[in-house]
């Protein structure tokens, strides 16, 4: 009986998986088969030679490949410099660091804009200041900004995975080349980048993986000129209805994070391994005026990195063009000139947001427990299968997930649950990896401790693993809150559109013409930043020590 | 050949980690520095190899002052406790690494490599990954490692202390005997005094920050200048004189009055202690000689170690309370004397010494 009702509870994640996340994908195939032309693979074979299709694969290809090599460039100076130095602020500037890694993708774009857009910040300031007639900074509508945008989202990746890595390097290996007669810059090239190549290497798929399957950005900063394969998925799937070509584009993007994703696991496992013997910290605080001015350097641009976009976005926000502050922008939230019969007053988008948030959450959760208890079991065969299948929706884009689910779920396409459940399918890989080495570290001779104390089976639970837990629980809560609250790609397939969510009240702004509309995103975007980052000092506070996966 | 004056350095303004520290290395020798952890010997290691800089004092190698050249210009070698092998390098490129950083050519760093890994008796490990290998294995590459450029001078950061006893001794032999072989000048660090006795030439003894003493193995055993370094030798009879028996050879404790070959002052040092060396003591002998004189004791510890025992003696005819520990070959006894029982030993002032205190 018990045994029965383990089974039953281990398999309740896997049917969700079935339901929500197989069968939608296994229902795009099937569309990609079917299409105007009767022949089976017709619409596949007509993509294939089709040069459009060749250069959307290039430019995707290409802005992933360098952005990565830009993230990894600006990422390693100061990955070195958290490794080896300590210094006042460090803990504050590591917890900014997960700011743009968790911000939804419209606010980011749109605090870009509001930054160094054509009436940006900085350029509305620049052309004041030196009295030029022109915007200074002309990025908008360029792939630059799109690169930068992919810098400011993927560094923390970088600096955290390498810089743990750094860190536990210790200086033994440099200080023995030196004694060999290497020379600092020999060091660096002929021990110290070999050592890190692994975890460089891994980070870098990862946000290659990330760029590579880049939509909020892309759509938004892109305009009509850029479309990543995602992109193109939303557009021919809502804008032209050319299901056969959206699903066949989904199934090549499928394939091609597939491959990624398996290289990814291949180098995280052998990163774990050769990181068996960890050293002590070894950092320390810095020596000398000129590691000082280093130090000090490094942490300003990436402070003011991490924080202007933000700030520009607070500003803008509360600004009207060039006439001094403003409150319009947010009381126009509130208002449907047009009469739209899709309006949504304000209170109801963050309403929408938060209860689909709380939904991901009461899903997610249980189901994310559930699977690392069984991941957590020692020599499970249960954890061989599940465990490479629980990272996979990492490697799914979001549209794609949309995508399946309208065209898998037939009369259940308008139900307000299905947002919350693609959430929290995007959601579970991250639950269940923050539990796992809690769960882990968890001493089975706690319990057995426990227990010759007195305390019986239950009491020990609650006594011992309970309070343990808390924390990871607490932690995956609010990334599960906030992954809800910024998702984009899905959601804009999904949600119905009499019941929007905050970054679906933004796109709707943006892609509207006009001073006002604008004014509504910037307002909505900085609403829904203080409450995605409210979420994240939560993140912070209960973080883990040496918990740096994601 | 390797000259260190009058080294000073502390890493925070309050803990001096090294108060003026001196120290000169014929060619070819092998120099220990022993001492307890924290003592500087680490640190005056690293100052020598140029990890870290002194605040004051002069390194001066084959007569050129080095302390300004960085770590990878000094041509000296260092092999780490640790090892501190390179994980992405198979063996054979562990060793050539030092090789190549000196722009030798491929075929003579071939050639070289090879030469390094039969002298370790390691031929045929060269493709092996470094993680593969045992401590013992792992220690003996970092040895070539660190030979295979010809350093001037060789410095090893307690060479043997992670392996195991066993291990330990066979590698000390081995070690000396082929840094004899090299001519290699060495200066190591240790705090274990049996591994700095079988490899040295000679031993300074460190504490906190200050050399108490330099001096050949046997001569650092037979006349430690003080009860610190007899302590760290790991000698435990150390006696209050409690009467200054005037006479210049002769001293009163509480195991019995002694004649001593040596002359001491007539003003002894109220701190310095008798050293008796544990084996310093005859057991069932009728009148070993003249320089014996008796003891009486109760046993009150015996320890069994093989090839010999220990006891732990009380001398019957004392005032004060005094535990001596002496140690006899066993020669194929079955019975220890047992605790309680007392026993009658001869103890041989030739051997003993006065040590000043510390």
């Amino acid at each position: 009986m018990r045994r029965f009702l383990t089974v039953a509870l281990f398999a309740l994640p896997m049917l969700f998986l079935a339901l929500f996340y197989v069968y939608p994908l296994l229902a795009i195939f099937r569309v990609s088969f079917s299409g105007p032309r009767p022949e089976v693979g017709a619409q596949a074979v007509a993509t294939l030679v089709s040069p459009t299709f060749w250069s959307l694969l290039w430019f995707t290809t290409w802005q992933a490949a360098l952005s990565t090599v830009l993230t990894v460039i600006a990422g390693l100076p100061l990955a070195y410099i958290f490794a080896r130095f300590d210094f006042p602020g460090k803990s504050i500037l590591h917890a900014l660091l997960t700011i743009p890694f968790v911000m939804p993708t419209v606010v980011v774009a749109t605090a870009f804009m509001a930054l160094i857009g054509r009436n940006g910040v900085l350029n509305t300031g620049l052309q004041a200041l030196l009295v030029l007639d022109a915007p200074p900074i002309q990025l908008e509508q360029t792939i630059w900004l799109i690169l930068i945008v992919h810098v400011f989202y993927n560094i923390a990746i970088i600096i955290r995975t390498v810089g743990g890595f750094w860190g536990n390097l210790g200086p033994q290996f440099n200080e023995s080349a030196a004694m060999l007669g290497a020379a600092p810059w020999q060091v660096f090239r002929t021990v110290t980048l070999p050592l890190l190549l692994p975890s460089i290497t891994a980070a870098g798929l990862l946000v290659f993986l990330f760029c590579f399957t880049s939509f909020g950005v892309v759509l938004i900063l892109g305009g009509l000129r850029f479309a990543t394969i995602e992109v193109e998925i939303y557009r021919q799937a809502v804008s032209y209805f050319n299901l056969p070509l959206a699903a066949f584009l989904s199934i090549v993007q499928l394939l091609l994070t597939f491959t990624v994703m398996v290289i990814y696991t291949r180098m995280q496992a052998r990163l774990s391994r050769s990181l068996r013997q960890r050293q002590r910290g070894l950092s320390r605080v810095p020596a000398n005026w000129r590691q000082w001015t280093l130090v000090a350097g490094a942490l300003f641009v990436t402070g003011v990195g991490l924080l202007m976009p933000l700030v520009a976005l607070v500003v803008r926000s509360f600004t009207l063009g060039d006439q001094g502050p403003t409150l319009l922008y947010y009381q126009a939230l509130g208002e449907n000139p047009r009469q739209s019969a899709f309006f949504a007053p304000p209170v109801t988008a963050i309403a929408n947001s938060l209860l689909y948030a709380l939904a991901t959450l009461a899903i997610s959760l249980p189901l994310g427990v559930i699977g690392a208890y069984m991941l957590a079991q020692p020599r499970s065969r249960w954890a061989a299968i599940f465990d490479p299948l629980l990272l996979l929706p990492l490697g799914t884009s979001a549209v794609t997930l949309g995508f399946g689910y309208i065209v898998a779920m037939g009369p259940l396409r308008a139900s307000p649950w299905l947002a919350p459940i693609a959430h929290s399918l995007i959601a579970l890989p991250f639950v269940v990896r923050t539990f796992l080495p809690a769960l882990r570290a968890l001493d089975r001779r706690l319990r057995e401790a426990a227990a010759t104390l007195g305390a019986g089976p239950l009491q020990s639970w609650w006594t011992v693993d309970a309070p343990l837990l808390l924390r990871a629980g607490l932690i995956s809560a609010a990334f599960a809150f906030a992954i809800s609250l910024g998702e984009f790609g899905a959601t804009l397939l999904i949600a119905r559109p009499d019941r929007p969510t905050m970054p679906m009240v933004i796109y709707q702004a943006l892609s509207r013409p006009g001073l006002i509309h604008y004014g509504q995103a910037l307002a909505m975007s900085t609403i829904l930043m203080a409450v995605t980052a409210a979420a994240l000092i939560a993140i912070e506070r209960f973080r883990l020590p040496g918990e740096e996966e994601f | 050949m390797l000259e260190v004056v009058d080294i000073h350095k502390r890493f925070t303004p309050d803990k001096a980690v090294l108060q003026g520290v001196s120290l000169a290395l014929a060619r070819e020798e092998i120099v220990c520095l022993l001492g307890p952890s924290g003592c500087g010997k680490s640190t005056l290691l690293r100052i020598i190899a140029g990890l870290e800089r002194a605040d004051h004092g002069q390194v001066r190698l084959e007569g050129v002052e080095i302390g300004n050249l960085p770590a990878h210009r000094r041509g000296i070698g260092l092999m780490f406790q640790d090892y501190a092998l390179f994980p992405h390098l198979d063996v054979a490129a562990n060793v050539e690494y030092g090789l190549r950083m000196q722009g030798m050519p491929p075929a003579q760093r071939r050639a070289r490599v090879a030469e390094m890994l039969a002298l370790v008796n390691l031929t045929e490990y060269a493709a092996r990954a470094v993680d593969d290998l045992s401590g013992g294995e792992q220690q003996r590459v970092a040895l070539a490692r660190t030979l295979a450029p010809n350093p001037l001078l060789l410095l090893l950061d307690e060479p043997v202390a992670n392996l195991d006893r066993l291990l330990r001794e066979e590698l000390v032999s081995e070690l000396r005997r082929i840094l004899k072989a090299l001519h290699v000048t060495t200066l190591f660090v240790t705090h274990d005094q049996e591994e700095a006795f079988a490899l040295a030439d000679r031993i300074a003894v460190m504490r906190a920050g200050r050399i108490e003493q330099v001096d050949a193995p046997p001569q650092l055993y037979r006349r430690p200048v003080n009860t610190f370094v007899a302590a760290f030798l790991g000698f435990r009879n150390l006696l209050p004189i409690t009467v200054d028996a005037h006479a210049g050879h002769t001293v009163r404790t509480a195991a019995g009055v002694f004649t001593l070959p040596d002359a001491r002052p007539a003003q002894l040092d109220p701190t310095a202690r008798l050293l008796i060396p544990p084996d310093a003591a005859v057991l069932d002998v009728q009148s070993p000689g003249p320089t014996y004189t008796p003891l009486t004791g109760c046993v009150v510890g015996a320890t069994f170690r093989g090839s010999v025992f220990q006891l732990e003696v009380e001398p019957v005819e004392s005032e004060a309370t005094s535990r001596l520990r002496f140690e006899f070959r066993n020669r194929g006894r079955v019975r220890l004397p047992q605790i309680g029982e007392r026993i009658a030993l001869w103890l041989d002032s030739a051997q003993m010494s006065v040590v000043d205190g510390a």
